[in-house]
């Protein structure tokens, strides 16, 4: 059971960060990054240069772009799988679901959220953020990304097979992370770590929720 | 060619299964004791391949029981194999997954030449025989088998009754959906049509 659980991990890791095998909708972490980017690098010409209301917003900025990047790869994280059948033959061989979404988030959340902690380190530059602002970004976003990741997976079993899922998906999982983007954003004006603390414990609630509740969608789906 | 097997059992008892507001069939019982196989035929949309997940265990029948003894192995059009990856690695995925070593399913079914060929440039047939290589490594006592001639040349279909007669003989079952004549020594057949609502 370990031994198959870690091929699958490998599997999805090489398909979702690597952009390697699997159904090949496209590669990887780079395209959520750039995106990410070009939104950090788009809103000082849409809001102007004025540096102090950059900084004021440009943390919100930065969440509401993670946001946006972890909802473009929904739509390669489950479906995939399904259409080519591999989730039948794992049930076959006894591999329950839940372990199946489990690995899954957590190859998504490798393929997505270490790259954008990253990127954040040039887009609060372009925004101006001063040093305390990007801390509680980045430790926002480092328990942040989590609960985004068990949203995304969920998000994507519950709408893999349905017409028109993709745009669907992204619809679905924006109220879901409305109370990660209250918390986490939030705890930039706050400057405390109360904000941090509850970005953390409703990733929490959502990572333990979302195995079950993406199971339970995939059985279900099936005809 | 393949292990001797443990004892295995697939009993299922009047079964029905619904689409919608429409009774595709009812009361289709079968059992199949170790070395024994079933062909299930009738029309598209008999719901053949349904009974056949059914037997799998992958989809509820509406009313009656499926009792499995032993794994299950199934093939159907779906190959579970990435499109992406070279073929040798894309089996191997599975073959790491079952715990089975060595390359003999795959030389069995003369897709030597092709490891290194993506699964997505195969043809149909190819990627039906890469299957059934799947299925020979997955060593599972009970195979269900839905259209496995599909897309198969002549030779590939004679070489997969074969495989199925050799199954047989070590003690498996196997049940198999299909529209197509499917040649095994002692096989019942199950014609869908007399059990439909």
């Amino acid at each position: 059971m370990i031994r198959q659980l870690a091929l699958i991990l490998r599997r999805d890791i090489a398909v979702l960060l690597l952009g390697r095998g699997g159904a090949g909708r496209g590669g990887g972490s780079a395209l959520p990054i750039l995106f990410f980017l070009a939104v950090a690098m788009l809103f000082p010409f849409a809001v102007g240069p004025s540096a102090t209301v950059l900084a004021q917003v440009g943390g919100g900025v930065i969440w509401v772009a993670a946001l946006l990047a972890a909802i473009l790869p929904l739509d390669r994280l489950i479906e995939p799988d399904i259409e080519l059948g591999c989730f039948d033959q794992w049930a076959l061989r006894g591999i329950a679901e839940e372990w199946i979404i489990v690995s899954r988030i957590l190859a998504h959340w490798l393929s997505f959220a270490p790259a954008l902690m990253l990127a954040t380190l040039p887009a609060s530059v372009l925004l101006g953020l001063n040093g305390t602002t990007l801390r509680l970004v980045e430790l926002g976003l480092l328990v942040g990304t989590p609960g985004l990741a068990a949203i995304g997976v969920m998000i994507a079993a519950i709408t893999a097979g349905l017409r028109g899922g993709a745009a669907l998906a992204g619809l679905l999982m924006i109220p879901l992370a409305v109370p990660l983007l209250i918390f986490g954003a939030g705890s930039l004006s706050s400057g405390g770590s109360t904000g941090i603390a509850l970005t953390a414990a409703v990733s929490l609630v959502l990572l333990a929720m979302a195995p079950f509740a993406g199971g339970a969608a995939v059985r279900a789906g099936r005809w | 060619m393949q292990d001797v097997r443990q004892p295995c059992r697939l009993k299922a008892t009047t079964l029905a299964c619904r689409r919608g507001d429409r009774v595709l069939f009812a009361q289709v019982s079968l059992g199949q004791e170790p070395g024994t196989a079933c062909h299930i035929i009738g029309a598209n949309g008999i719901g053949k391949s349904t009974l056949i997940r059914i037997l799998a265990g992958l989809a509820e029948p509406w009313a009656g029981s499926v009792e499995r003894d032993g794994a299950i192995g199934l093939i159907d059009d779906l190959s579970g194999l990435d499109p992406q990856q070279p073929l040798g690695r894309a089996l191997g995925f599975w073959a790491g997954i079952d715990g089975h070593q060595g390359s003999a399913p795959a030389e069995r079914l003369g897709l030597s030449d092709l490891l290194d060929v993506p699964v997505r440039y195969l043809s149909t047939g190819q990627r039906k025989r890469a299957a059934l290589a799947r299925l020979i490594a997955q060593n599972a006592p009970i195979w269900l088998l839905d259209e496995p001639l599909n897309g198969l040349d002549s030779a590939a279909a004679t070489l997969t009754m074969a495989l199925a007669s050799e199954h047989l003989n070590a003690g498996g079952i196997c049940i198999i959906a299909s529209h197509q004549p499917f040649a095994l020594p002692g096989m019942a057949t199950l014609n869908l049509a007399e059990f439909a609502a």
